[in-house]
């Protein structure tokens, strides 16, 4: 190829490189928790609780005397796992599902994207709300329910794209060469949905990271004393006017990892797209 | 007989009721001959070769009989065309640059057929393509069989792609538009080679085109395709230099030709071709043919013998002039 390599391009691309620094950043701070944080994260110390910014704690403390940043860092290994759990049981059942629905076509894809259809209607956040519900409240469940939510959007992606591959030449070369509608689904199809499924998996971990807080600040969630950010954030809504920087923190850490993880998504799919890099 | 087609009509459905795109198509092909089925955009020819292939679209019906050394096509499963495809029938497509998987390298889309038929190893199907694109003439084969089709020029791909409908020798290659998209000078030597190397190991070749000289160079036999029905058929020569159909008339006079005069115009053929599926109950070419009388409109014109398998769909065939 005579245009510049991949990552030649993605270091000129602003918002993919931004994107980039604060993903590492989020995957920094959950890696350093798995070996160091400066407090034990859930430690209790309520006789220094709610100390302002210091040098022995960074962030302050919260009104049980947690040290805000060991929190914080905690909270980020918590988010990596939702968002890889949520988007991995997303990938998996809905690109199968997508896949089969492409291929088969006919009552089967009609069934299963109208199964679909019927999961959306549902407000992926209801839908968590409600699996948590009947399965009660906890991190697992949640990030389960999360990940259901995600297998339609997956599932759709994959049998929308699916479908032009299908009606691509080289899809029909395959079955004029006398393949089988599973390879030609798995050698085919999928290389070539790839791309637009991994864009699609950045910005479902985004969402999922959010969903995650909004669920553990809805108290569905992350129970104590686990760190997460969004139960940090319902923790602090009660002192909003006394310490409002507890609000603050995770607030900005639950801001940049979405924006990080958007930003990203987005500058992939100007990367992997060939129509616009010939453009640029 | 390799492959002997018989009355083949295919239906596709369409929002308005299932519309026949392929009305009555019959033809004969033996081992090594080359037939070239010539016809306007819309009159049935892509899917009167993809129905060879098994691979109409979805909801297509068909009736009929394809048989294809002695089995009907029509009646197989599924997993038996599967079986036959890419093994005793090739298909060479159109657009060389669409019909690769821009995500494998070359090497591995023509070894992939032998895999699936011949039982090969993966190596050994690799050292076999290799040997198929030097048969197909790319220099340097081994690079090229590492190469991924957009490092490729389009004849280049081409090559690849003949080299890959080649790979088990099928007893029968469909081209469907080879050339279509390749400059004029690379067309000539796909079509050279594609001829060539079906020669050598007795292929039947059934090229498919809206280009009669290209028809006309390659292709012993020839089937005259308009508003889904085989208007004329018969040995190249004999259609093209004696023409009965008014229709193949009218085509070689819509043609340029060496000695035509200076400023001489061309005769261009007065209406439009019938939209695929809205046919008439008669001729299709009745409409825009100078010898219709009521009978033309009324039913579909019966084959009439000209000699030979010289055959044209025509009852005004006296009435048309035909060279001597």
């Amino acid at each position: 190829m005579s245009d510049d390599g991949f990552f030649a391009r993605a270091r000129r691309h602003g918002g993919f490189a931004l994107g980039a620094i604060l993903v590492a950043a989020l995957i920094s701070a959950a890696a350093l928790s798995l070996v160091w944080t400066p407090y034990p994260p859930a430690a209790i110390d309520v006789a220094h609780k709610l100390l302002t910014p210091s040098p022995a704690h960074w962030l302050g403390t919260d009104s049980l005397g947690h040290d805000v940043v060991s929190q914080l860092l905690a909270g980020a290994r918590i988010s990596i796992l939702v968002g890889i759990i949520a988007v991995g049981i997303g990938l998996v059942f809905g690109i199968a599902l997508g896949l089969v629905a492409a291929s088969a076509g006919g009552v089967v894809e009609a069934l299963i994207m109208n199964l679909c259809d019927f999961t959306f209607a549902f407000p992926a956040l209801l839908l968590a709300i409600m699996l948590t519900a009947v399965l009660g409240a906890g991190i697992v469940n949640a990030i389960l329910a999360i990940g259901v939510a995600n297998v339609p959007i997956f599932a759709k992606v994959t049998r929308a794209l699916g479908n032009g591959v299908l009606a691509r030449d080289y899809a029909m070369a395959a079955r004029a060469a006398g393949k089988g509608p599973v390879a030609i689904a798995l050698e085919h199809v999928l290389p070539n949905v790839a791309p637009a499924l991994i864009v699609q998996a950045t910005i479902q971990f985004a969402i999922a990271i959010l969903a995650e807080a909004a669920l553990s600040y809805l108290g569905l969630g992350a129970q104590p004393p686990s760190a997460s950010w969004g139960r940090m954030l319902s923790d602090a809504q009660q002192l909003m006017f006394q310490a409002p920087r507890l609000a603050i923190f995770p607030g900005v850490a639950i801001a940049m990892a979405v924006l990080g993880l958007n930003l990203l998504g987005d500058g992939l799919r100007d990367l992997l797209d060939p129509r616009l890099r010939a453009r640029r | 007989m390799l492959l002997d087609v018989a009355n083949l009509s295919v239906d596709l459905p369409t929002s308005g009721g299932a519309r026949r795109i392929v009305r009555g198509a019959s033809f004969a092909l033996d081992h090594g001959q080359t037939l070239g089925i010539v016809g306007e955009s819309g009159s049935g020819k892509t899917m009167t070769a993809l129905a060879l292939m098994g691979l109409l679209p979805d909801g297509a019906t068909t009736s009929g009989a394809i048989l294809f050394e002695g089995r009907d096509l029509l009646a197989m499963s599924e997993a038996e065309l599967r079986d036959l495809r890419g093994d005793r029938i090739a298909m060479i497509f159109q657009e060389p640059m669409t019909a690769l998987n821009p995500l494998h390298s070359i090497g591995r889309q023509i070894a992939e057929p032998l895999i699936l038929h011949r039982g090969l190893s993966q190596a050994a199907a690799l050292r076999q393509a290799v040997t198929l694109l030097e048969r197909v003439g790319l220099p340097d084969p081994a690079r090229r069989a590492r190469a991924y089709p957009h490092q490729l020029s389009g004849g280049q791909r081409q090559r690849a792609m003949i080299a890959m409908a080649l790979g088990c020798e099928p007893r029968l290659i469909i081209a469907d538009e080879p050339t279509t998209a390749l400059d004029v000078t690379v067309q000539a030597q796909i079509l050279d080679l594609i001829a060539d190397l079906g020669a050598q190991s007795d292929m039947a070749l059934i090229l498919v085109s809206h280009d009669l000289a290209v028809i006309a160079q390659n292709c012993e036999r020839v089937l005259v395709m308009y508003g889904g029905m085989a208007m004329e058929s018969g040995r190249t020569q004999d259609v093209l230099s004696r023409p009965a159909h008014p229709y193949t008339q009218a085509l070689l006079r819509a043609r340029p030709h060496v000695g035509g005069r200076r400023g001489e115009r061309l005769q261009a053929i007065a209406g439009a071709a019938p939209a695929a599926g809205a046919l008439p109950k008669g001729c299709p070419f009745a409409e825009r043919c100078p010898l219709t009388i009521p009978a033309c409109v009324d039913a579909l014109p019966p084959p009439a013998m000209l000699g030979g398998d010289h055959i044209a769909h025509c009852i005004r065939i006296d009435a048309a002039e035909r060279p001597a």
